[in-house]
């Protein structure tokens, strides 16, 4: 399966929100997606993706535990945050070592989708299957609080509902989230369009100001180079519901569900 | 007597008690047993000095399910099968000595203690007191204290949603540190914390037992500090991500193996020792323990330390023998220890083993029973001369009541504690609908609950609070005053309090004017109680808060639960809309007599006084309360948030700010401004209301015999009384972000 963003127009499907926000099935869409949700000890973000996923958008999904090694049957893995094996190395650094991560790793291989999220993000890294690193906030306190992110590349299959440039407001909640990557491989991701979200003002101006931790170019999320496996630190399992604040955490799901949607018009 | 003086501080039993203890066993105690008495005839285990006390307090109410003392924390049955379980604990001796472990084990000391019940907890809160931050030490106690409630808080995926702090000299090197942990659980599956069942095994499940904490109920958190901070030794070190795999582990097996866990008990004060022998006072039975079957840090622990140690991260389960190899399997699969250590027994005994080899052997009820303490209380003699203070005779501030209100915006008492609480994950589990900041108390929603009128199920407000400058002035006031304004604070979101927990800090409670202030701020915390109809479903009572002779403020910290029928109709404190009228309820008028600054943050901030007499109407505040709660659930209301520190301009001030939005006032004031802008006069509610709606909020008043009066409507970008103030909204924005950043 190639994800090469050039070829795949980026036009949400209309009424999607409309339809799904109630907690079905965008129309039109027959199979549910099949989310795997990856348990490490210490991961929290599991139960509010699990909320996200099936209780807002209807769709199929299981906990998986970090000694599972299986991973078929699943269109969608994600990696919730938390603090995976209490983070006392370096935040991801010792999940990359479970059963589960050499299953990731091969199923993402394979062109399955990856989305880790907060800690997932730094387990991706860690793990070697997106470039960089993720080191302690700037100014070394730990914040929770809502982000507005910039969407930089509106092709991927996690952005493909959004527009190119949209602004979405979505709340972080880490100490270790100031994305690093040496002076290569950060031109590398700013040259093939792999930053997918940036932090940014209301209106989408890039400042200093809007960025929680000091990440190099204000970077909250970035692709790998196949298009499948993308880490970001903010949490749009946190704003999937009108009560909880927001709902623009929905965009995220909604690409994957679109996504899937057209790859099984295009068969 | 075969034991020295020197022995017996260390453990803090008094020769007296010592003889008791000889008389009630009819023989001398080891030295093993006689650490077992110091741990659980201290003031923390044995309540010495307030059990008499707290009976005052009312404790019936057909929600309470589980009241005071009985289990590890209350309960209250909130319909449809669920139950919330609540309490508050203080950790204000190990924070003095280590801020950020003494807060971030206190954190994992009150959610264990909601856990033990089988309750998935839902939600923390803090309420916090330093003393002022321009002395580098507090400065270092409170970041520490922050960042520790932090780091363990996070890390345990539980979302600490609300909270309060507030500074005074009188909290200098003596902070208040008080957790409070809110748990969810069915109701037909709550856990009892009771060893029953002889041959029935007890299971020790989560960390190794190390040498740490030991003497932390009876020594660090029993006495005063003579000024000492080289205490390290006895405070506790906490690990989160035990504590969360505990969490999931626990909560797991009393599921999975309901039918072969007959109880929990948490390890905290006095660890294995508190939780073996409380467990069998509870079920009226005995246990006999092996200390060489408990998992170690390491070697050569003598039985003394085991039975001692205040190692964090542990849980005791009393479990069917036919179950145990169930129940251990979930806790491996979470990659935590268990070890069987012992049994219930039938002969009413705690009895020590050392490799089956017996140590100590103690009658349950002897060392369940701790003295009891009436101390005669005596109004400290400083409090006629404080309450003779006349306000009317300050100096109005020379800068005006502008600069008066900016000042006042940005002490760090009224300050946004948005720099606090952004380090506090408020959102994990998504039940967060407002959050920290927004109002006067924050609501979750309970999505297991059956669907409200909106389809969005019920909610739960939580408040914590309370006021030590009142009752240090007036301590029935200030007690009832504490009581009324956690509540006043549930009604502001639409809630109806159901109940509340108390944490109660005090200083050395064998001074008499200690005593009195104990005494008179628990009698009318009772009567508010009363008044308002919740009942104290937990409580917690921190004694010795003294340094160096000087004792804190008395300082009652209450947390409060609130129901919402439809989790989607709440009220916040933002001004919402232009146009809307803005009302003030629970006066008939803005003015406000001199009288009403005793007490408040305006003397102190502003005239450098801590004097006067705080007062409250209970039946007023009562009818207040109602009202409000109807009005929000009526959809009359854009806002509401109470008057509290800093009075009517203070709470007008907020309300501008969170909503960006400015108030064209239309009333005038008599009288001295400073009262009026100010005063802390109890029981008002500052409202804002569409003015379609404006009539039926008026009848409604009425009915519940409430005044009220407009001060304006909401428009423009400043705060605006005519002839008094006029603010920009973003001046003071800037002013009150700026006050603790």
């Amino acid at each position: 399966m190639s994800l090469n963003r050039r070829k795949v127009p980026a036009v949400p499907g209309p009424g999607i929100r409309a339809a799904s926000a109630v907690g079905r099935a965008p129309s039109g869409q027959r199979a549910r997606l099949r989310f795997g949700i990856v348990v490490f000890p210490g991961t929290w973000s599991d139960a509010d993706c699990l909320f996200a996923v099936q209780d807002v958008l209807g769709q199929q999904a299981r906990y998986v535990w970090h000694m599972e090694a299986d991973l078929s049957g699943f269109d969608c893995i994600l990696l919730p945050g938390g603090f995976s094996y209490g983070d006392y190395l370096r935040a991801g650094a010792i999940a990359r070592f479970s059963p589960v991560m050499d299953a990731v790793k091969e199923f993402a291989a394979q062109g399955g989708l990856v989305l880790g999220i907060c800690n997932g993000f730094q387990v991706l890294c860690e793990a070697g299957l997106l470039p960089g690193a993720l080191l302690r906030n700037e100014h070394l306190q730990f914040r929770c609080q809502w982000t507005h992110l910039r969407v930089e590349n509106a092709s991927s299959p996690f952005t493909s509902a959004c527009q190119q440039g949209q602004v979405l407001r979505v709340p972080i909640s880490h100490g270790e989230g100031r994305y690093f990557a040496d002076p290569e491989a950060l031109a590398e991701l700013e040259r093939e369009g792999r930053v997918v979200f940036r932090y940014c003002e209301s209106d989408g101006r890039i400042t200093v100001e809007a960025n929680p931790n000091g990440a190099l170019n204000n970077i909250a999320g970035i692709i790998n180079r196949q298009g499948n496996v993308l880490g970001m630190m903010p949490h749009p399992e946190r704003c999937c519901h009108s009560l909880l604040g927001g709902t623009d955490g929905l965009d995220v799901f909604l690409s994957l569900l679109q996504w899937r949607a057209r790859l099984a018009n295009t068969r | 007597m075969p034991v020295t003086k020197e022995v017996l501080d260390e453990i803090a039993l008094t020769e007296q008690e010592y003889r008791l203890i000889v008389e009630r066993l009819e023989r001398e105690p080891n030295r093993l047993e006689l650490g077992l008495f110091g741990a659980l005839w201290s003031e923390h285990c044995g309540y010495k000095h307030s059990r008499p006390l707290l009976k005052l307090f009312p404790t019936d109410s057909p929600r309470a399910v589980v009241r005071p003392g009985e289990e590890n924390a209350g309960v209250v049955d909130i319909g449809d099968g669920l139950g919330v379980v609540m309490k508050v604990e203080s950790h204000n001796h190990p924070s003095a000595v280590e801020p950020w472990q003494g807060a971030a084990t206190g954190v994992g000391g009150i959610v264990r203690d909601i856990l033990t019940m089988g309750a998935r907890p839902v939600a923390l809160l803090n309420s916090l007191r330093f003393g002022p931050l321009s002395d580098p030490h507090n400065r270092h106690l409170f970041e520490g204290v922050v960042g520790g409630i932090s780091w363990y808080g996070n890390c345990i995926g539980v979302p600490d949603v609300a909270g309060e702090i507030a500074f005074s000299p009188s909290y200098s090197n003596n902070p208040l540190v008080n957790a409070m942990c809110v748990g969810v659980v069915r109701l037909d599956r709550l856990v009892r914390a009771r060893a029953s069942g002889p041959g029935n095994l007890l299971l020790l499940v989560g960390a190794d037992t190390g040498r740490d904490g030991i003497h932390g109920a009876s020594g660090l958190a029993s006495r005063t500090f003579q000024g000492e901070r080289e205490l390290r030794p006895t405070d506790q070190v906490g690990n989160p991500i035990l504590e969360k795999v505990l969490i999931e582990a626990c909560l797991e097996a009393t599921e999975a193996c309901r039918d072969g866990i007959v109880g929990m008990q948490d390890l905290g004060a006095a660890g294995l020792t508190g939780s073996t022998v409380e467990c069998a006072g509870r079920g009226g039975a005995g246990v006999v323990v092996d200390v060489v079957k408990v998992p170690r840090r390491e070697a050569g622990m003598t039985p003394y330390e085991v039975m001692l140690s205040e190692s964090q991260e542990r849980m005791l389960l009393i479990v069917k023998p036919d179950w145990v190899e169930r129940v251990k399997a979930v806790f491996s699969k979470w990659d935590l220890t268990s070890a069987t250590i012992g049994q219930v027994t039938d002969d009413g005994l705690v009895r020590i083993q050392d490799d089956g080899k017996e140590v100590a052997s103690l009658p349950v009820p002897v060392l369940v029973e701790a003295p009891q303490y009436r101390v005669r209380g005596q109004a400290p003699a400083l409090l006629k001369e404080l309450h003779s203070f006349d306000a009317s005779r300050c100096p109005l501030p020379a800068g005006g009541p502008n600069e008066a209100l900016l000042k006042l915006m940005a002490s760090a008492e009224a300050a946004s504690k948005r720099p606090v609480y952004r380090q506090y994950d408020h959102q994990v589990q998504n039940n967060t609908v407002v959050p920290p900041g927004a109002a006067d108390a924050t609501v979750l929603w309970v999505k297991g609950a059956r669907r409200g009128p909106s389809g969005e199920g019920r909610g739960l407000a939580l408040s914590i609070d309370g006021n030590g400058r009142y009752v240090f002035l007036d301590p029935y006031a200030g007690g009832a005053i504490a009581v009324a304004e956690a509540c006043r604070n549930l009604v502001c979101v639409g809630a109806e309090p159901l109940a509340i927990t108390d944490g109660l800090n005090f200083g050395d409670p064998e001074r008499p004017d200690v005593a009195y202030q104990m005494e008179q701020c628990i009698q009318g915390m009772a009567a508010a109680c009363l008044a308002l109809g919740v009942p104290v479903v937990s409580g917690n009572v921190s004694l010795y808060n003294e340094t160096d002779g000087q004792a804190i403020y008395p300082t009652p910290v209450v947390g409060a639960l609130g129901l919402l029928d439809d989790v989607a109709v709440h009220a916040t404190a933002a001004f919402k809309r232009v146009g809307d009228v803005v009302v003030l309820l629970g006066a008939a008028s803005a003015d406000a007599e001199a009288a009403t600054l005793g007490g408040s943050l305006y003397l102190e901030q502003l005239q450098g006084q801590v004097a006067g007499r705080p007062s409250i109407d209970l039946e007023l505040e009562a009818r207040v309360q109602r009202l409000c709660r109807e009005a929000v659930r009526g959809r009359l209301l854009s806002s509401a948030h109470d008057c509290s520190e800093g009075g009517l301009a203070g709470a007008l001030a907020e309300c501008c700010i969170l909503g960006r939005l400015g108030l064209k006032g239309s009333f005038k004031v008599q009288g001295r401004w400073d009262a009026a802008l100010f005063g802390e006069a109890q029981s008002r509610i500052v409202v804002s209301v569409p003015p379609r709606k404006l009539r039926t909020l008026e009848r409604l008043a009425q009915q519940h015999d409430v005044p009220l009066v407009r001060l304006g409507r909401v428009g423009g970008e400043q705060l605006v009384v005519p002839g008094l103030l006029t603010v920009p909204v973003a001046e003071l924005a800037a002013a009150w972000c700026g006050g603790l950043a």
